[in-house]
C-alpha cells in the first residue's frame, strides 16, 4: 500500500468528488477516501445504485449527481472506498483503516471534505426506537427504496420539505408534516432576499415542493412549539402546541426529524484547526481563507464540512481548492491558479448569496436547540440530561471539557456529534457567556472507534 | 416500511434474534431490520433503554448490534451478508475471547 | 487535584477559603489522572515518600466515605490489591528489585510475586507473552473524575468558594497578607497555598519559593463501556466502574503538547494486547494526553517560603493517590504553620544536596 501521496481528499461527496476529479485532470496523483462502498456522499448517495424509477422520485437535483460521479470514475483518482478515517494531524498524517486493518499515510496537500450531519434536535422522547433524522429517511429512500408507513416529518428547512415531497412523489402519504418554522422572526429574512433571488431558481424549487405538500392534501402544521415524541418503548404519536396555542397528537409509527445540518467539525479540531463560532448559521466553522486552506498549513477544507451552502457550493469550493493544491504543489503559478479557479468563484458567489436569506427564514427555534425540560438527553451516548448538565454547570464548571469531567457528556462514541452544539448552547444560556466563549470538547483521535489489536498493529510511514 | 418498487437486487437472508430476516443486496443492516419493522436494536448500557437507528449515516452510534458474536458495530454502516447472525446489543460489550491466528484484525 | 484536595482539607478544619482555578482548556493534570491508588513502586529510593504514601493509603477509605456522606458523590475507591504484569525476565526481575527495597523500609508494604497459572486464577485470559506478575494487596483505584468533583462539591458544602477563570497572574505580599491578582478579581489572605501544578513554576517566585516543574506527558486510550471483567487494577490497565478501560502509562517529553500520537497509542495497544490479549478487539473511543507535573526525581515538595511565610506550595505527580494525605494530613500543615517531620525531607532543599 502507497504510504505517501501528492493529494489526499478526504470525503466522496460534491465537494471531495469534485476536487479529486480536477486535480487528477490537471495531472496531480490523488487518493480519495471515504466511508461509504460507493461514491456520492450523503446528498448524492447510492447515486450508482439507484434505478430510474428512484432517481424520478428523488429528483432532478439528485440526479445531478450522476455527472459528477461518472467523471470521477473516468478520473485518474486512486479511489478507496470503505475506508475510515480516525485521525488527521497538523502533520498532514492521516489514520485510515480499512476491514479492519488500520494504517497512517501522509500527504503533501490535504482536501478535507468530511461534510454535514443534522443539527441535533433535543426534545422529549427524541431517543426514542422510531424516531430518525430526515436526513436518514432519504438514505433508507436512496440506499434501499425503503418508506416508512404512518410517518410524521417534524421540523424546519428545505431538506425536510424536499423529503415529504419525495415520498408524495412515491406514494406514500405521510401522516402529517409537523412545521417548527417561527413565523415572526421570518420578517428579519428580507433584508438578504436580494441574495436569495440571485438562485431564484432554487427558490421556485422550493416553492414548488411547497405546493406539491398543500396540494397533495396531507395534514401540515404551522408553527408547531412544545414538542414532544410520546410512546412506550417505540415512538407512537408526536405532542405539539399548534399555532393558536392549542395542544395537539398525532399518533404515528415513526418520526422523522429535521432542523438543518451543520459541518461535521470532529475530523478537522481533532487536527487542530481553529473554528469560531457562526452566529448566523449557530454552529461552529473551520478558518478558512480565499483558497479554502484552513489554519494549518496544506490542509483545506471544503464543502458544507466548511459551512453550510449547498450541494452546487460544496462543487466550486471543491475545484478550488484543487487549483489551490495545485498551485502550492507548483503545477502552476498563482495567477494562473486564480484564473483557472475563476469561474468556479462566480458561480459560488451566487449560490452562497442565498443562504443568509435561508438562515435566517429556517432559524431553528431556541427551545428546539436548548431543552428546557429537565429530562430530555442531551448526551445520547452516555445518557446524560439537560438536568445533569445544569447540575454540572452550577457547580461551577467553566465549560464543556470541564463538564464532560463532571457528567460525561460526550465521552461516547459519537464524540459529541449528537450533543456538542446542545451543551455549548446550553452552557451559553445558563452563564450569559456567548457561544464562542464556552467554546466545545477538546477532540482528539481517533475521531471514530477502532480496536486495540488494529492500533497494536498500526504500519506507521516510517520505521513501521 | 415497505419498498417502493420491485428493485431486481438479489434477496439476502440473515439471522436477527433466532428470526429469518429476508433483505436485499445493498441493504444496511439497519435499512434490513426497520423493514422487518425492528425498530429497538439495543439496550443502552447505563440504563438499559432501548434504541434504534437514527441518523443512518454512522455518526449517531445508536444502532449498535452484535454481529457474529462482535459487540457494538453500527449497523447502518454494514451491508446485509447471506447468514449474518445478527443480536440486540444488550448493554455493554462483552470481552471477547481470543481470535484464532490467521484472522486479520476484526470481522 | 492538590488544591481541591487542600482547600477541602483546610476548610473542613474551619478556615475560610478561597480556590481559584484557571478556564475550562488549561493543563488539568487533574483531568488526565489515570485513578490509581499506588503504593507499590512509590519512593522505592526515598522512604519518605514511600511512607507519606501508604499513610494516604491507608486514609483513602476515610476520604471515600466522607465525600459520599457529605456531598452524595461516589469516588468509586475500591481496593482489591493491584498487579504489574512483566512481559520479559528483565522486567521482572528489576520490579522484585524495587519491591525488596520498598519492604526494607516499609513495615506494611506487602507483595506477592506470581506466575502466569497463578495471575490465570486472579485475571482472564493472561497472554503467553507475560512471564509473571507483581501484586500488592495495598493497591486500589478510584475514579479521579468523580474524585474532582467530590472534593469540589465537599469543599463547597463546607462553605468554601470557588472562583472560575481566575488565573492568577500576580501575587505580591504586605506585612504578611497576600494579595493575588486575577481576571476574576484581587483577592487577600493572611495564607497563602500554591498548587497549580505546571503554573507553580511562573507563580512561586512571586510567593517567595522555587518549585522547579516540567511536563511529563502520558497518553492514555480509553474503550467503549465494558461489561465488568477486570476485577483488579493493572498498572497500565485499569477497569472503571462504568465499565471502560483505561490503558496508559507512557511517558514522553512532549513539552507543553498535551495532544496524542499514532506511535504512542500503537505502543500502548501493543503492550497492553500482548498482557490481555482479549482486548485486542476491545474499541478505542477516545484518546487523552495529559501532563504530569514532574521534579527533578520525581517525589513530591511540600514546603511553606522561608522569606514568605504563609506561603506555602504542594506538587506531585500522584494527586489521586496522595489526596486523602492532602485532605487529612498536608491541610494540618498549613493550618499549623509546621510541617510535619513526614514531609521534612520533601522540600526543593534536596535537590540542592543532591547537586554536591
Amino acid at each position: 500500500m502507497k504510504k505517501h501521496h501528492q493529494i489526499a481528499v478526504i470525503g466522496a461527496g460534491p465537494a471531495g468528488l469534485a476536487a479529486a476529479t480536477e486535480a487528477a485532470r490537471q495531472g496531480a496523483a490523488v487518493v480519495l477516501f471515504d466511508e461509504q462502498p460507493s461514491p456520492g456522499g450523503q446528498i448524492y448517495r447510492a447515486i450508482e445504485g439507484t434505478s430510474p424509477a428512484q432517481k424520478e422520485i428523488l429528483g432532478k437535483s439528485y440526479r445531478h449527481g450522476e455527472t459528477l460521479a461518472r467523471a470521477f470514475r473516468d478520473s485518474a483518482v486512486d479511489y478507496r472506498p470503505g475506508t475510515t478515517i480516525w485521525q488527521l494531524s497538523a502533520e498532514r498524517e492521516i489514520g485510515i483503516s480499512q476491514n479492519g486493518v488500520a494504517g497512517v499515510v501522509t500527504a503533501d496537500q490535504v482536501i478535507v471534505a468530511t461534510g454535514a450531519l443534522e443539527r441535533p434536535f433535543p426534545i422529549p422522547g427524541w431517543t426514542l426506537p422510531g424516531v430518525a433524522t430526515a436526513g436518514a429517511a432519504q438514505i433508507l429512500l436512496k440506499s434501499s427504496g425503503l418508506i416508512a408507513e404512518k410517518a410524521v416529518f417534524v421540523g424546519s428547512g428545505p431538506l425536510l420539505y424536499l423529503v415529504v415531497a419525495q415520498y408524495l412523489r412515491a406514494g406514500a402519504v405521510p401522516r402529517a408534516l409537523i412545521d417548527t418554522t417561527a413565523p415572526g422572526k421570518q420578517w428579519r429574512a428580507f433584508p438578504h432576499l436580494p441574495g436569495a433571488l440571485r438562485r431564484w431558481d432554487l427558490l421556485r424549487e422550493g416553492m414548488a415542493w411547497m405546493k406539491e405538500i398543500q396540494r397533495s392534501g396531507i395534514k401540515v402544521v404551522k408553527s408547531a412549539t412544545d414538542l414532544s415524541i410520546e410512546g412506550a418503548g417505540e415512538a407512537e404519536a408526536v405532542s405539539f402546541r399548534d399555532a393558536g396555542g392549542k395542544r395537539q397528537r398525532i399518533a404515528c409509527d415513526q418520526v422523522f426529524l429535521h432542523q438543518g445540518v451543520v459541518p461535521n467539525v470532529n475530523l478537522t479540531m481533532a487536527a487542530g484547526c481553529r473554528h469560531f463560532w457562526d452566529a448566523q448559521q449557530l454552529c461552529w466553522h473551520p478558518q478558512t481563507d480565499d483558497w479554502f486552506t484552513s489554519s494549518l498549513p496544506g490542509i483545506s477544507i471544503v464543502g458544507d464540512g466548511a459551512g453550510i451552502a449547498g450541494a452546487l457550493a460544496a462543487e466550486q469550493a471543491g475545484r478550488i481548492a484543487a487549483n489551490g493544491a495545485l498551485k502550492n504543489l507548483g503545477h502552476f503559478d498563482a495567477a494562473e491558479a486564480k484564473s483557472r479557479s475563476g469561474p468556479d468563484r462566480r458561480s459560488l458567489k451566487r449560490e452562497r448569496a442565498i443562504r443568509p436569506f435561508l438562515d435566517q427564514w429556517f432559524r431553528p427555534r431556541d427551545e428546539n436547540r436548548i431543552p428546557a425540560n429537565a429530562e430530555v438527553v442531551v448526551c445520547r451516548c452516555e445518557e446524560v440530561t439537560a438536568r445533569d448538565l445544569r447540575a454540572g454547570i452550577a457547580l461551577g464548571a467553566p465549560g464543556p471539557n470541564q463538564l464532560k469531567a463532571f457528567c460525561r457528556a460526550g465521552m461516547g462514541p459519537c464524540q459529541g456529534r449528537m450533543c456538542g452544539l446542545t451543551v455549548t448552547e446550553l452552557m451559553s444560556a445558563e452563564t450569559g457567556r456567548p457561544p464562542e466563549e464556552i467554546g466545545f470538547y477538546r477532540l482528539r483521535p481517533p475521531v471514530k472507534p477502532l480496536t486495540l489489536g488494529e492500533l497494536a498493529a498500526l504500519s506507521l510511514t516510517d520505521n513501521g | 416500511m415497505r419498498r417502493i418498487e420491485a428493485t431486481q437486487r438479489p434477496v439476502v437472508t440473515i439471522d436477527f434474534e433466532n428470526r429469518r430476516i429476508e433483505a436485499m443486496e445493498g441493504d444496511s443492516i439497519a435499512a434490513a431490520l426497520l423493514n422487518a419493522d425492528v425498530k429497538s436494536l439495543r439496550d443502552t448500557a447505563v440504563k438499559a433503554t432501548g434504541r434504534g437507528p437514527y441518523c443512518l449515516m454512522g455518526v449517531c452510534f445508536d444502532c449498535l448490534v452484535e454481529i457474529d458474536s462482535v459487540p457494538n458495530r453500527q449497523a447502518c454502516m454494514i451491508p446485509v451478508r447471506h447468514g449474518m447472525k445478527v443480536r440486540r446489543q444488550t448493554g455493554a460489550a462483552k470481552p471477547l475471547p481470543v481470535q484464532p491466528p490467521g484472522h486479520a484484525g476484526t470481522s | 487535584m492538590v488544591g481541591a484536595a487542600t482547600a477541602f482539607g483546610l476548610q473542613r478544619l474551619g478556615l475560610k477559603c478561597l480556590m481559584l482555578d484557571e478556564g475550562d482548556v488549561a493543563f488539568r493534570a487533574a483531568r488526565g489522572n489515570f485513578g490509581l491508588v499506588w503504593v507499590q513502586g512509590k519512593g522505592v529510593n526515598f522512604p519518605p515518600y514511600a511512607r507519606w504514601t501508604e499513610t494516604s493509603a491507608s486514609l483513602w477509605q476515610e476520604l471515600a466515605g466522607e465525600i459520599r456522606e457529605t456531598t452524595g458523590v461516589e469516588t468509586g475507591y475500591s481496593r482489591p490489591g493491584g498487579l504489574d504484569l512483566f512481559l520479559s525476565e528483565e522486567e521482572q526481575t528489576a520490579k522484585l528489585e524495587r519491591y525488596r527495597r520498598l519492604a526494607q523500609h516499609s513495615d506494611s508494604f506487602r507483595y506477592e510475586m506470581l506466575d502466569p497459572k497463578a495471575l490465570s486464577d486472579l485475571l482472564p485470559g493472561v497472554g503467553p507473552d507475560v512471564v509473571g506478575g507483581g501484586y500488592s494487596p495495598n493497591d486500589g483505584h478510584a475514579s479521579p473524575l468523580y474524585l474532582l468533583r467530590g472534593l469540589h462539591a465537599a469543599f463547597l458544602a463546607r462553605g468554601g468558594t470557588i472562583k472560575m477563570d481566575a488565573r492568577v497572574s500576580a501575587i505580591s505580599n504586605t506585612r504578611g497578607i497576600f494579595t493575588v491578582t486575577s481576571p476574576g478579581g484581587v483577592f487577600e489572605a493572611p495564607k497563602l497555598v500554591l498548587a497549580a501544578g505546571l503554573g507553580n513554576l511562573a507563580l512561586a517566585p512571586m510567593a517567595g519559593l522555587e518549585v522547579p516543574v516540567h511536563p511529563l506527558r502520558g497518553q492514555i486510550l480509553v474503550t467503549e463501556r465494558m461489561q465488568p471483567f477486570l476485577k483488579l487494577p493493572i498498572m497500565n490497565i485499569r477497569q472503571t466502574a462504568e465499565g471502560s478501560v483505561l490503558l496508559g502509562d507512557s511517558h514522553e517529553d512532549a513539552g507543553y503538547d498535551s495532544g496524542t500520537s499514532a506511535g504512542v497509542m500503537r505502543d500502548i495497544a501493543t503492550r497492553v494486547t500482548r498482557q490481555l490479549p482479549l482486548l485486542a478487539r476491545a474499541q478505542v473511543v477516545r484518546t487523552w494526553g495529559a501532563l504530569r507535573i514532574m521534579t527533578p526525581d520525581g517525589h513530591p515538595i511540600y514546603e511553606e517560603s522561608q522569606s514568605q511565610p504563609g506561603a506555602f506550595t504542594a506538587v506531585c505527580h500522584s494527586g489521586v493517590t496522595l489526596a486523602a494525605a492532602h485532605v487529612y494530613k498536608w491541610a494540618e500543615a498549613v493550618r499549623d504553620g509546621v510541617i510535619p517531620e513526614e514531609l521534612e525531607a520533601m522540600n526543593t532543599g534536596r535537590f540542592a544536596d543532591a547537586a554536591h
